[in-house]
């Protein structure tokens, strides 16, 4: 049986490894995923973002639980920096999930960054797919703890959990920088510590001034260590999904981000083509050699790189 | 293939240390691979899942308690109960002498003690990867 055969039937080793190949560009599984790919769509995403140490991890094995009492079965893509200096990373989310890994209907991956921006990696495009083949219901990505511009989870998930923390300084900033665009569900998470409440004033008051119509975000407070108001949350990030199939916003969200990654895919392969040629006949570095002696304009660089493609 | 060796480090048994387990995935991260931290008192079943859904490259595993000899063997059998044959299995921890032999027999690759250098380790990784 091979791997696409196996992953359909369920068989976790496949899954993993389809995963595997996809993070080293093995041009195998693409061609697997293209043949399976219409039997994906039933899994429903949930992001999950915020600050470093926010407690995206803890919170996402306790919201996973609640998902596991209803009968859902759970995939978690869990993702982490890799050291653009080594390449090496430490994947530490897990240590937060532990008591899922012997459940048969959760499956959790951790991913390094690889070199991505936006708090993903390249390969999580692939694994949602692959998860979603495989059988989950639904998929959990957390992203790595994420500052300004990191807000690549929109372009993926059905829904986006912010999760916020209480008397962090700069919480305001994180607002204004555009982080509360994003956000279709907010948690106060920690909210045994102080300042609970003044937080979630804090975001109300913001979402008062942005102009949303039919859905405001709500904003939960728990503490995803104690698990308090983990049904809740849960609760709520189910009313938005509720709110975008009944008004048929989840076809175009889902319409928005595949063309966003239909036009990522073919960046992505527009690169490497010049990038190969252009390394491979060593064209980059004369044309480098020639802009720094002037003998050359970088726009005319430009334009002989692409005239090789063309060709 | 320029992909990152990932390695599952894990601490099985009921010690609660795991400076040992974290300064070698450290030192696994520096050397370019993906370690993927499990923490503290994972049972064998828990480790080899684990292992299974991260489809690593190797599962290191340090101990100190000295349950080794029931430990080690046991990740190794359910490992190979699940089919799976192409991962590295080596151990760290305090192991006397005379458990060496057995613990090789039962298809821990290597052992290493506290003296080794990290440096070793990460050159054993990467010349008996089984993959
Ligand atoms: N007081 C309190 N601490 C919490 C709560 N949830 C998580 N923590 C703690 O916050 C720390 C970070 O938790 P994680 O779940 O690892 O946070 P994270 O956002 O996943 O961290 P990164 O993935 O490193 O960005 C841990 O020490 C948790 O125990 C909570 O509800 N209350
Ligand atoms: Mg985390």
């Amino acid at each position: 049986m091979n791997l696409g055969e196996r992953l359909l039937k369920g068989d976790r080793r496949a899954c993993a490894r389809l995963i595997t190949m996809l993070e080293n560009n093995d041009d195998q599984a693409i061609n697997i995923l293209k043949d399976l790919y219409k039997h994906s769509g039933n899994a429903y995403v949930i992001g999950i973002t915020g600050a470093p140490g926010s407690g995206k991890s803890t919170l996402t094995d306790k919201i996973a639980k609640e998902f596991r009492k209803k009968g859902k079965k759970v995939g978690i893509l869990a993702i982490d920096p890799t050291s653009p200096f080594t390449g090496g990373a430490i994947l530490g989310d897990r240590i937060r999930m532990n008591d899922l890994t012997l459940d048969k209907n959760v499956f959790i991956r951790s991913m390094g960054t690889r070199g991505s921006l936006g708090g993903m990696s390249r390969a999580t495009w692939g694994a949602v797919k692959v998860l979603d083949i495989f059988g989950m219901d639904y998929i959990f990505i957390e992203t790595v703890g994420v500052g300004q511009s990191e807000v690549d989870i929109v372009k993926i998930a059905d829904t986006v959990l912010m999760v916020m923390v209480p008397n962090l300084g700069d919480d305001i900033q994180a607002i204004k920088a555009g982080i509360m665009e994003i956000a279709d569900v907010f948690a106060i998470n920690k909210s045994d510590l102080d300042g609970a409440d003044r937080t979630k004033l804090e975001i109300e008051m913001n979402l008062d001034l942005s102009d949303q119509k039919e859905y405001r975000p709500p904003v939960v407070k728990v503490s995803a260590r104690q698990s308090e108001n983990i049904g809740e949350l849960v609760d709520k990030l189910m009313e938005h999904r509720k709110y975008l199939e009944d008004t048929g916003k989840i076809v175009e969200r889902r319409k928005k981000n595949i063309r966003l990654e239909i036009m990522k895919l073919a960046e992505e392969e527009f690169m490497r083509l010049i990038m190969n040629k252009a390394l491979g006949e060593n064209l980059l570095e004369d044309l480098v050699n020639n802009v720094v002696l002037k003998e050359m304009d970088p726009y005319t660089a430009k334009d002989r790189l692409i005239e090789l493609i063309k060709e | 293939m320029d992909r990152p060796i990932r390695v599952l480090v894990a601490k099985p048994g009921l010690d609660g240390h795991d400076r040992g387990a974290k300064v070698i995935a450290r030192a696994l991260r520096d050397a370019g691979m993906e370690v993927i931290y499990t923490g503290l008192r994972q049972t064998p079943e828990q480790i080899v899942q684990a292992a299974i859904q991260e489809d690593v490259d190797v599962v290191a595993m340090s101990i100190l308690s000295g349950a080794h000899n029931h430990l080690f063997p046991k990740v190794v059998n359910l490992l190979r109960e699940e089919g799976v044959d192409d991962v590295l299995v080596i151990g760290g921890g305090v192991i006397p002498d005379e458990d060496m032999p057995g613990l090789k027999e039962a298809g821990i690759e290597e052992i290493f003690t506290p003296g080794t250098s990290t440096k070793e380790v990460v050159e054993f990784i990467k010349n008996n990867l089984k993959r």
